[in-house]
């Protein structure tokens, strides 16, 4: 289909979430193109849960995520980098501490 | 002396309406049943030759996701096939080794994609007509019939659904889709009619509680497809001088061409395998 004809390529994006079984969180997959909210679920459907992939989907026009910046990423992530401190893990657990 | 059982009065008539055969031969019975071929045979190619005529999309969809989604519309119809082939015979046989007077599928599956919206067109006069009908063939005499209908029929309500959705979003789009959508539903309008044909193979069946018939569901069918056309804004065509013939192997030239690429590996490299 010629782009004068089609206006397949107007559509737009949308991002795609699989669950991939109960329980479990939806995780993005990838995105589909689609004229409206019904389609981009059944294209989504088509694209990403064709090999039993999920049980739920949920599809977000990608206009409406908000992302952070790259440029900020230094300044956004680094500064967690030395403060292992944070994880639990870090902390040896006394013997005497049974439940925890 | 213990007396003989009373002998009833309907005993003639419930010797005549009883099986032809023994419980304890139904099984191998069925097995070799011509009736039972015959309509698995129906089923098996509707679903079959359609399955083939989507794929011809595959790679020349209007977009990647219309492409993936005839794809499995496709592959889902060639499962059925599958399933309903093997229960007529050898299914691989009867798929690559059958010349175009033997098949016995409907003339609506086998007519020409022409644009995305004839082919949408086709998709939801048959779908709707195809899920209704295994809805109800789950409660088919024939258990194997049955089990292959209850499979089916979520694929089958998927299908639906899609062509639906599109039927919608086209017909009560732009001025282009609704002259196309609008041009290709009266393509396809002329073979409904076959749809809910009966002829004495069927009603044999039917009898029998093998075969479902559909004229049981013609009224709730033209019900479903008129709400979907009011939703679409697309008018009802005129009703058509109707073609018929494709169970009894009448085709239009259109399955001669599809068979031709179908069949053409398997009958030119009989050994083939892959």
């Amino acid at each position: 289909m010629s782009a004068k004809e089609g206006k397949g390529h107007d559509w737009p994006l949308w991002e795609v979430f699989v669950r991939s079984k109960g329980g479990l969180n939806h995780r993005h997959v990838g995105s589909v193109h689609a004229p409206d909210p019904e389609l981009a679920l059944r294209h989504a459907r088509d694209t990403y849960t064709r090999r039993l992939e999920g049980v739920s989907l949920w599809v977000v026009p990608s206009a409406e995520i908000v992302a952070s910046d790259p440029e900020q990423a230094g300044e956004l992530f680094e500064p967690a980098e030395s403060k292992i401190y944070r994880h639990p893990t870090f902390y040896d657990i006394p013997d005497v501490v049974k439940h925890i | 002396m213990p007396s003989l059982p009373t002998i009833e009065k309907d005993v003639v008539k419930r010797a005549t309406s009883a099986p032809d055969h023994g419980a304890f031969d139904a099984v191998t019975a069925g097995d070799h049943d011509p009736a039972i071929a015959d309509y698995c045979q129906r089923l098996g190619d509707d679903a079959l030759i359609l399955g083939q005529r989507l794929s011809e999309w595959c790679g020349h969809a209007p977009v990647l996701e219309v492409d993936l989604s005839l794809a499995n519309t496709a592959l889902d119809l060639i499962g059925q096939a599958t399933n309903f082939l093997s229960i007529a015979g050898d299914a691989d046989k009867l798929a690559f080794h059958r010349d175009v007077l033997d098949w016995k599928n409907c003339l609506l599956v086998e007519q020409p994609n022409g644009d995305f919206a004839q082919t949408t067109a086709r998709q939801f006069l048959f779908s709707t007509w195809q899920h209704m009908l295994y809805e109800r063939l789950q409660k088919s005499a024939d258990e194997r019939i049955a089990a292959v209908a209850a499979k089916a029929v979520k694929e089958v309500a998927y299908h639906r659904e899609l062509a639906a959705d599109w039927m919608i979003r086209l017909g009560d789009g732009t001025e282009e889709s609704a002259r196309r959508m609008a041009e290709g539903l009266d393509w396809c309008w002329r073979f409904v009619p076959e749809l809910f044909e009966v002829d004495e193979t069927l009603q044999l069946l039917i009898d029998r509680g093998v075969a479902v018939n559909p004229q049981s569901f013609e009224d709730e069918y033209r019900g479903a497809v008129g709400a979907v056309l009011a939703e679409a804004k697309l008018e009802t065509p005129a009703e058509q001088r109707p073609i018929l013939g494709g169970r009894r192997g009448h085709h239009s030239e259109h399955l001669g061409h599809l068979l031709a690429v179908m069949q053409f590996l398997p009958r030119t490299y009989p050994d083939a395998t892959w």
